[in-house]
């Protein structure tokens, strides 16, 4: 591929969407570079994500974390603070602002694990827009009580038996319903993949949780950390926080995929180990696919973490080798959630149980003068069914 | 190369007073031996020329109709390669222009010069790529600028009249004027402005303009042909193959003859 566009990412992103989205696609990006120049749109995000939101999330040092894994200070960057449990509100506040602004009565977006869809959801009650959300039939059922949710908040949530019944399959029937209804209808994409300009989007409502632990950090240790990790689905949590340390050379960044049952069974959600390169989504990425370009299904026990590629940026930044990509199994990130659950008595999202997992190995092998920054995206309220059944109902 | 023979076969039906008619077929759909049996059967019909679609495992710009029939090719373990390889066995008897319609992934996997270099001997003239639109349609007109294949491209009516007169002004072949605003499949009415817009994008192009999405009926035929050079018509088509409907098609088929061009 070496067609260059606007929104690339190195060789990934671009804009492959059917002829019916371009003209709402570059509507967007118009509306987007005149919100980003007008400082009332800041100003008016700035008081939601204060007032709303929560933020600024605490950076907390994990004392008995950092004594388990016996090396390394580890820090958490408490996303599962956030109003609604997780970083997702970040984006969707952004974009259903951005919405008003382009004069849109009606808000269509996906959802995985019920997250983002609960997030997009609380930013329309909050907001008085109409909101629809796509989820899919197997997420329905892993994540009944977010369906709820959701419709307690005045969204309709439509199941998608398409497909596989999952993600992707959810993004594809909200794109289709946005072709359809493009007129009044904002689409908020909830990670930071799909066509540009939405990666660019994504990233930048959700450089905050970034921008804000660069300023925390220094705040406690009066120096940047030597290792930031997260966990990559489509990958919103670890670009808005990766973002602001990715000139700081000395930063390591690390990107931890799910590699469900392991990826060598084939049943994973490691695009980026997958490395086959591919379009879905309206964006060039690396792709779980077959060898006739048929998207493979994801899997993963989080549903969060549960897409077969990861967001454009994020495969640049592997090709270009400034994050470091590697891959945590469901067995570890369930020990993960146990762990922290009870050293620090923070329940983490399954999601976020695998930056956890990963990030107290790496402390393991560092010095204990140095840091390690854990984006802990979400909180684990959502994964208790999931997480009992997996241990086997034993009592812990 | 000139790029002309999907065009020619339009042209030429318009200059004895008909319209175009380019049904879509899902590949596969009923199994892989019914393709060569579908394609004859529209041929002898009186089809234009025929847009073979390719089942996808996400086929964001199709309804229901052409979805389901996607599926149902999909278990049958149609894949791009499979057609294109079948389409050569029997390229000989295809007198007409047939066009592949697939999305862009499995275009990528099957290899851009490798497609490019089999069209023309599976009687492919033509190739519509829904998620390509013109600001990334560099990359595979590159390849294919040696051959006789055209990349198609698609344009939706309530764009702005800059971006219609981009598209027009690149086309090839013929240009798939959208009539809705949505994904493919069945409807009942079209927009009062439709009219308007086709006249617009006839005069900006050098290609024929044959419309497409939504149209079911002979009457949609009718009319919608008579506002452009032709007409796509897809979930009908597939439909009414699916059921075993020869009929149906052939009177989709025979609406758009002898119609008087008003242009």
């Amino acid at each position: 591929m070496t067609t260059e566009t606007k929104g690339r990412y190195g060789k990934f992103g671009g804009q492959f969407v059917p002829e019916t989205l371009m003209t709402a696609l570059q509507e967007l990006e118009r509306a987007y570079e005149e919100a980003q120049l007008d400082p009332t749109f800041s100003k008016e995000l700035d008081y939601y994500l204060k007032e709303f939101v929560g933020r600024e999330t605490p950076l907390f040092f994990a004392e008995r974390l950092t004594k388990h894994a016996g090396g390394a200070k580890i820090y958490l960057k408490r996303e599962d603070l956030n109003h609604t449990g997780a970083h997702k509100i970040n984006n969707s506040l952004g974009q259903a602002l951005l919405a008003i602004r382009m004069g849109k009565k009606k808000v269509v977006a996906e959802t995985g694990a019920g997250q983002h869809g609960v997030a997009t959801a609380t930013a329309c009650a909050l907001l008085g827009l109409e909101c629809v959300v796509f989820m899919g039939k197997e997420d329905i059922r892993r994540q009944e009580l977010n369906v709820f949710r959701m419709e307690l908040l005045g969204t309709k949530v439509v199941s998608v038996d398409k497909g596989s019944g999952t993600l992707k399959d959810a993004v594809n029937e909200a794109l289709r319903y946005w072709v359809s209804n493009v007129e009044d209808t904002h689409y908020i994409l909830g990670s930071a993949l799909g066509p540009h300009p939405f990666p660019q989007i994504v990233r930048d409502f959700q450089r905050v949780i970034g921008d804000e632990t660069r300023r925390q950090i220094v705040e406690h240790e009066g120096r940047l950390p030597n290792a930031v990790v997260a966990c990559i689905g489509g990958g919103s949590n670890a670009i808005g926080m990766f973002h602001p340390f990715v000139d700081d050379q000395d930063v390591k960044l690390f990107g931890v995929e799910a590699a469900g049952s392991g990826i060598s069974t084939g049943k994973h959600a490691a695009a980026i180990a997958g490395k086959q390169e591919g379009v879905l989504h309206g964006a060039y990425m690396y792709v779980l696919q077959d060898d006739d370009g048929f998207i493979q299904e994801a899997h993963s026990i989080s549903a969060g973490l549960d897409y077969p590629a990861v967001g454009p940026e994020h495969c640049h930044l592997a090709d270009i080798q400034r994050v470091q990509y590697d891959s945590v199994t469901d067995q570890q990130a369930l020990e993960a959630v146990q762990l922290l659950s009870r050293v620090e008595g923070i329940i983490p999202a399954l999601e976020s149980a695998h930056a956890v997992y990963y990030a107290v190995q790496l402390a393991k092998e560092m010095k204990e003068d140095q840091l390690v920054v854990i984006c802990l995206s979400g909180r684990g309220d959502k994964d208790m069914q999931t997480v009992r059944d997996a241990l086997g109902g034993q009592s812990i | 190369m000139t790029k002309k023979l999907v065009t020619q076969a339009i042209m030429q039906c318009n200059d004895q007073g008909n319209k175009a008619f380019v049904p879509y077929i899902m590949a596969g759909d009923g199994g892989l031996q019914t393709l060569k049996k579908n394609i004859l059967f529209l041929q002898e019909a009186g089809a234009t020329a025929i847009e073979v679609g390719i089942p996808f495992s996400d086929p964001v710009a199709d309804g229901d109709v052409i979805q389901q029939a996607g599926e149902r090719a999909l278990a049958e373990g149609i894949t791009l390669r499979k057609i294109m390889k079948e389409l050569a066995s029997f390229k000989e008897e295809v007198k007409i222009p047939l066009v592949i319609m697939t999305y862009l992934n499995p275009v990528l996997s099957y290899g851009l010069q490798s497609i490019a270099a089999d069209c023309e001997a599976s009687g492919v003239y033509g190739l519509i790529i829904p998620d390509l639109p013109l600001e990334e349609s560099g990359l595979l007109k590159d390849a294919l600028k040696d051959t006789e294949v055209a990349l198609i491209q698609l344009v939706s009516l309530t764009s702005p009249t800059e971006r219609i007169e981009a598209i027009a002004k690149a086309a090839e072949g013929f240009i798939y004027a959208v009539t809705v605003n949505g994904i493919t499949g069945v409807r009942s009415s079209f927009t009062e402005e439709l009219e308007g817009h086709l006249e617009r994008l006839k005069a900006a192009s050098s290609v024929p303009v044959l419309a497409g999405f939504g149209i079911s009926t002979p009457e949609h035929v009718r009319t919608l042909g008579g506002l452009a050079d032709g007409v796509i018509v897809g979930s009908a088509i597939v439909t009414a193959l699916h059921e075993g409907d020869y009929e149906k098609v052939r009177t989709l088929i025979n609406a758009s003859k002898n119609q008087l061009t008003n242009s």
